[in-house]
């Protein structure tokens, strides 16, 4: 789960890292409000939106004045902000963050992620901040650092310090820079985190450390013992068909395709999309409906994926284990008659009491089109597509 | 014996008095698998399914001789289940739990390491669908009838697309000596390479089916540890060729975050060390056979 950038540098601060002043706008007025409370005569008002390149989309802006301060504001509140890391549609900007303007002597990168090849928390860092890691470790790979802290003491302090000097920062910065890493570290493990970034982390004109920038991520497996950062989930930010889906306990993820795909098991689901494609079709979703399928939950699973107008074709796959075929053809056939469907739907079952399950397909007396093999209902799904009009 | 399960293995099954866990060790029980005990703190003395339930995993091995256990315990208790299985000397935990907290399963792997080689407990999982021996026993929540007997190891992420797997070689008369779910996380308590061991090592398999997905570095470690140390031919498929980049996939663990974690990226270094991949999924039984037919005419 992500949270914006306001919200992790208000939890990073509480952990002792320092990060500018600033106060949330969400219109003009208040936006120019926040300018005149924080004071000095320049200020960077930035879209809060859940996605990376805010900059060169032309979301965050460096005001001399309150009157810039609100027709900037005012121009990018309630508008949709494409950015490279967004899809066309982009993400409303709600919110802003009005921040008093710091200066920039130097930029650094510090991030914090699960390394899966350890099994562990990693660090990362680099003397050459402010572009994307991606980036970094392209165009200046031996400025990285990379540091694995083990589970069982933490992140020791000797570390964060070998990391300051092999940074090149001097002085202050050392002591300031181990208390922002092992704040950033506490952070991670005490709330959860998959992910903490700031980039920039930057020393100012005057020498000390600043965290310009913040992002962090959440283990949505582990929310139900955060409840504080669960409450900073932002449905504005999230795709809505996902987000339902989500509420309804499927796993769903929305494709550009056209063939609307309901399968069990996260891997089947993969499969049955790969299969889909080199079929020559396209999928319109990836929907795991998970172990223990009732009807109601095929139900829901179908309105899902119609809620998708792109939708022409539906693929039913389920393998049972502990789902029962009769369950899900039950499902099938109610959610058929339910929605009133006319688009053809190719239904192919397989695994506990899958003779009950066609049984019950077949004698529905509805179109609907069986397959007995994975490759089989692909193919069927993609040749059951309707021909575009040339 | 396969690996990991056989007909003597003695299973304690931990949240065996719950609806599911009992359910499923229902299943196990009629399979021929010999489960002795059932864990449930606070119901220890009470008997489920002819079976006596203790407090403690260690009191069920101390009167049982329980060497294995299936784990039926929810996300926020289940890794503390699983240290307490190592800590009672569990030789094999099966973990199916959808859902445990990545940094639990950080302290859990942390915890395992206490124990030397020999005395260190093989976790399964989690989220994962279990581990099947076909005519000896299982442990999971597989639907047993699936599997045939046979020689050709299984392993994979996902539990569906073992059946899958399973279900296109029975069809063409490949049976199986174990598959093996090691589950869908970014952390899981045993690695590709860690079931690939085992398999090699066992004299009743004598082909591998491999089955892994995007996201994380397990396939390619496997990938060097078959170039470097295995003799017996490696079929394989890899899910989410149609993935897109950054987007989990159902599996916590299904998702392109680094170079090398994508399906066709995985393919390529898997082919590289001159491992057979299925083209699609609904191939993964015949390229199985082409490999055996190949195997017995060299």
């Amino acid at each position: 789960m992500d949270i914006h950038e306001y919200q992790a540098k208000e939890i990073l601060a509480g952990f002792g890292v320092p990060v500018p002043r600033g106060g949330l706008a969400y219109s003009p007025e208040q936006a120019a409000f926040r300018a005149r409370e924080l004071g000095g005569n320049a200020w960077v008002v930035k879209a809060q939106v859940h996605a990376g390149g805010r900059g060169a989309a032309g979301g965050v802006k460096l005001c001399k004045s309150e009157r810039e301060v609100y027709d900037f504001a005012k121009g990018l509140l309630g508008r949709q902000l494409v950015t490279r890391q967004t899809d066309q549609n982009g993400k409303g900007v709600y919110r802003l963050w009005v921040e008093e303007a710091t200066d920039i002597a130097k930029e650094l990168y510090l991030g914090f992620v699960l390394d899966r090849k350890s099994e562990r928390i990693m660090l990362v860092a680099s003397s050459s901040g402010g572009m994307e890691i991606e980036e970094i470790a392209e165009e200046d790979p031996d400025s990285l650092v990379r540091m694995v802290v083990d589970p069982a003491h933490g992140l020791v302090e000797y570390q964060a310090r070998e990391l300051a000097f092999r940074l090149g920062l001097k002085g202050d910065q050392i002591g300031q820079m181990v208390k922002a890493v092992r704040a950033c570290y506490r952070a991670y493990r005490d709330l959860d985190a998959t992910m903490v970034e700031i980039n920039p982390l930057v020393i100012t004109g005057a020498g000390d450390l600043v965290a310009l920038d913040a992002k962090m991520s959440f283990d949505t497996n582990a929310l139900y013992r955060r409840p504080q950062v669960a409450a900073l989930r932002d449905p504005s930010q999230e795709d809505a068909r996902e987000a339902m889906a989500h509420d309804n306990g499927l796993a769903y993820v929305g494709l550009d395709g056209d063939i609307g795909c309901i399968i069990n098991g996260a891997g089947l689901a993969m499969a049955t999309m790969d299969m889909i494609k080199l079929s020559g079709g396209e999928p319109a979703n990836f929907l795991d409906i998970g172990g223990g399928a009732s009807p109601e939950r095929v139900m829901t699973a179908f309105r899902t994926v119609l809620s998708d107008a792109n939708v022409s074709v539906i693929l039913v796959n389920i393998f049972a284990g502990i789902n029962r075929c009769d369950w899900v053809a039950k499902g099938v056939v109610e959610a058929y008659r339910a929605e009133g469907l006319t688009l053809p739907v190719v239904v192919r079952l397989a695994g506990t009491n899958v003779d009950e399950g066609r049984r019950i397909i077949d004698d529905s007396g509805l179109p609907l089109i069986t397959a007995e093999t994975l490759a089989e209902a692909a193919e069927k799904a993609v040749a059951a597509r309707p021909k575009k009009a040339a | 014996m396969a690996i990991l399960i056989d007909e003597k293995t003695r299973v304690v099954v931990q949240g065996m008095s719950g609806r599911i866990g009992k359910f499923h060790a229902q299943e196990m029980i009629e399979y021929g698998t010999n489960v002795v005990a059932g864990v449930t703190p606070g119901k220890g003395g009470e008997t489920v399914l002819g079976r006596p339930v203790f407090n403690t995993v260690r009191e069920a091995v101390e009167a049982t001789g329980a060497e294995a256990a299936l784990l039926f315990v929810p996300p926020p208790f289940a890794a503390d289940a699983m240290m307490e299985a190592a800590d009672a000397g569990i030789r094999t935990a099966v973990s199916v739990t959808d859902g445990i907290p990545a940094q639990d399963m950080m302290r859990v792997k942390r915890f395992l390491r206490r124990y030397p080689r020999e005395k260190k407990m093989q976790l399964i999982g989690p989220n994962c669908a279990g581990v099947i021996s076909p005519g000896k026993g299982f442990m999971g929540i597989m639907p047993p009838h699936i599997y045939m007997p046979g020689r050709v190891g299984i392993v994979g992420r996902s539990g569906t697309l073992g059946y899958e797997a399973a279900s296109q070689m029975k069809a063409l008369g490949i049976g199986v000596s174990t598959s093996v779910g090691i589950g869908g996380d970014p952390i899981n308590g045993s690695s590709f390479k860690d079931i690939l061991e085992l398999f090699e090592a066992d004299p009743e398999t004598d082909a591998v089916m491999l089955i892994g997905e995007i996201g994380g570095p397990q396939e390619a470690e496997a990938a060097a540890y078959v170039e470097a140390h295995m003799k017996k031919p490696v079929v394989a498929y890899i899910a989410g060729l149609s993935a897109p980049k950054g987007r989990k996939m159902g599996h916590a663990g299904a998702i392109i975050s680094a170079f090398g974690e994508s399906a066709q990226e995985k393919v390529e270094i898997l082919t590289g060390v001159g491992i057979t991949v299925a083209p699609n999924p609904s191939a993964m039984g015949q390229t199985m056979a082409d490999v055996l037919a190949r195997r017995v005419a060299a």
